[in-house]
């Protein structure tokens, strides 16, 4: 035990020996933050929106009124002289056609069933879905201001609901992703890079001539680790919620107890890489392209994992990413507590402990 | 009179290739032995598996009579290893790495501090003591690694050459120091391309292709194969071995 402190007390002191690495460290996810919660910005704003309005009342006049005003929809550049909906999309003047067609003020003043048109182009998949929810959006908001109160909403039958983030932020959405994404790079890069160090420089067996085994080396070297990763952790939370304007609504505690559960996951795979590679330069490598690109593609961050083919919905259960989204976007988009999330903690906790028993098991065959 | 290092028909393969084959000897304790050996002949391999760093395919042996094979621990305890490749931190100070290594070894704080300024005196390191070992040159380096090995008084010091790039008055310098832990007890498994230094040693194996061709005294192996010095001698039973191979 006292060997595992002396050894973390060394590796405190090497990364405070080295104050470029530590800002680096430091700046970086920050840095990062910045970058990806404004770069990545999935927020559709602005869709081009015709309307036929073949019904040319002031109820269908009101109508249009409420898209345009609703802050998604701009008013479309396309030729007037065109009445077909597909003829519009394909000059690509306009990404969404509203067709109002005759009848619509008698059938709203008579509060009976109709039917309206929207064509969307579906090129773009975002742009499309986000074109239908906004547009039911604003049907019901004209249909609410025409209905007396109380009365049940005829003839549509919209059962959208969007919980938790209504104003479909996608930095709601992204930047707690993003604490995921860093917290592994961060963790899981810098314990392979200072491992590889000492193997590339000798000084891993000229330690282990002294009486320590592999394991007090690898679980002293790491501990300074999990702090700088939580101290990293908690800078982008707070960016995250003081400046991206993310809710919190969970126990912090919570976070902070299922935050350290992932970076120890994140550093076991970085354990594990430095088992395989004896210089630094293979550490840095393969970490990035084991961390990065699994925390951003299979995790969940970007791509839905219900949508990915079989064989990559397998692999998923294999990144600690996937399960730390769940909680991080649970404890602070819903308010989730540990009676929903020790799943994913259990699922963190035995990634680790397989992760780290190859590890050990490579280690123990004697460095060489 | 005991024995510090016994080995019997010690054998590390890597897949097919036997890097260290049914090598056996013994060190008496007290003496300087050299372990002699073209590049490749499997000395490192031999001094890892005698340190605890790596296991034996087979074979047996013992280091200050513990199992190689089981007492690792132990043996760890009672040596100390210098190898070639400077192998202390070079961001922190010879300070730092002195007082990091003793507290691996858990000498208690205040007989660290005693020891540290000890081997400062015996090993001349005042000069350079405090400075980041990064800075330092080749010569230096090597006396604060001899130090960091010599921290917890080992009983046997292994040697992986130890004066590699070296310039010939440290060198001298060097084995000034080593005859003197001789003196005082201590034994020594030194490995060496330089003839002159296998010359102080009481006795020299000489290693080829993993296996040992000859061992004994330097003078009498110079005698026994009619050379004019060790050199030759050296030279002559390598490429004899290589013919025979």
């Amino acid at each position: 035990m006292d060997k595992i402190r002396y050894i973390a007390i060394k590796e405190l002191r090497h990364i405070l020996r080295d104050p470029r690495s530590l800002i680096i460290a430091i700046l970086m996810p920050i840095l990062m933050t910045f970058l990806y919660g404004y770069a990545i910005n999935l927020d559709i704003k602005n869709i081009k929106l015709a309307v036929l309005d073949f019904d040319n009342s002031f109820e269908s006049r009101e109508l249009v009124g409420y898209f345009y005003n609703s802050g998604y929809f701009l008013k479309s550049e396309a030729a007037p002289n065109l009445y077909d909906p597909e003829k519009i999309l394909k000059t690509g003047d306009a990404n969404a056609v509203l067709v109002i067609p005759p009848g619509f003020a008698d059938a709203v003043a008579s509060q009976e069933e109709f039917e309206l048109g929207l064509s969307v182009d579906g090129a773009d998949a975002n742009m499309s879905a986000a074109t239908s929810s906004y547009s039911s959006m604003a049907l019901m908001r004209f249909i609410e201001a025409k209905l007396p109160p109380g009365m049940e909403i005829p003839g549509v039958t919209l059962s959208t609901q969007v919980l938790y983030n209504p104003d479909l932020k996608s930095s709601h959405f992204f930047v707690p992703g993003l604490i995921a994404v860093i917290l592994m790079m961060i963790s899981a890069l810098l314990t392979s890079i200072t491992i590889a160090r000492e193997k590339e420089t000798g000084t891993m067996e000229q330690l282990l001539t002294a009486p320590v085994t592999p394991q007090q080396v690898i679980i002293g070297k790491v501990i300074p680790y999990i702090g700088l990763a939580l101290l990293d952790g908690i800078f982008i939370l707070f960016f995250a919620v003081f400046l991206f304007g993310v809710p919190f609504n969970g126990s912090i505690l919570l976070m902070l107890f299922f935050g350290i559960i992932y970076i120890i996951a994140a550093l076991s795979i970085g354990i594990f890489i430095s088992t395989l590679v004896k210089t630094q330069q293979l550490a840095m490598m393969a970490a990035q392209l084991v961390t990065v690109l699994p925390s951003v593609m299979l995790s969940g961050y970007i791509f839905e994992i219900k949508n990915m083919p079989q064989i990559l919905q397998y692999l998923t259960y294999m990144v600690p990413a996937k399960y730390f989204l769940i909680i991080i976007r649970g404890i602070m988009l819903k308010g989730a507590d540990f009676t929903i999330l020790w799943i994913q903690g259990t699922f963190l906790i035995l990634l680790t402990i397989f992760l780290l028993t190859i590890a050990t098991k490579k280690f123990s065959l004697k460095i060489g | 009179m005991e024995h510090a290092v016994t080995i019997d028909k010690l054998t590390r393969k890597f897949g097919d290739f036997k890097a260290v084959d049914e090598i056996s000897l013994s060190v008496d304790k007290g003496e300087i032995f050299g372990f002699l050996g073209a590049n490749g002949a499997g000395k490192t391999t031999a001094i890892r598996m005698l340190c605890g760093l790596l296991l034996p395919t087979s074979g047996s042996g013992t280091v200050n009579g513990h199992n190689i094979f089981t007492e690792s621990e132990k043996i760890k305890q009672s040596i100390g290893y210098m190898s070639q490749k400077f192998s202390l931190y070079r961001d922190l100070t010879g300070r730092e790495n002195l007082l990091f290594y003793g507290s691996v070894y858990q000498i208690p704080n205040g007989d660290l501090k005693e020891r540290i300024a000890e081997l400062s005196e015996s090993l001349d390191l005042k000069e350079f003591i405090d400075r980041p070992t990064e800075s330092l040159p080749t010569g230096w380096r090597q006396r604060l690694a001899l130090a960091a090995s010599l921290l917890h008084r080992p009983q046997i010091l292994f040697l992986d050459e130890p004066t590699g790039g070296v310039d010939p008055v440290f060198r001298r310098k060097f084995w000034e120091i080593l005859y003197r832990l001789a003196d005082e007890g201590t034994t020594l498994f030194v490995t060496t391309h330089y003839m002159d230094e296998a010359e102080f040693c009481r006795r020299i194996s000489i290693m080829h292709r993993g296996k040992i061709i000859e061992i004994g005294n330097p003078q009498e192996l110079v005698k026994k194969y009619n050379q004019p010095d060790l050199q030759e001698t050296f030279i002559s039973l390598i490429s004899r071995g290589e013919s025979n191979g």
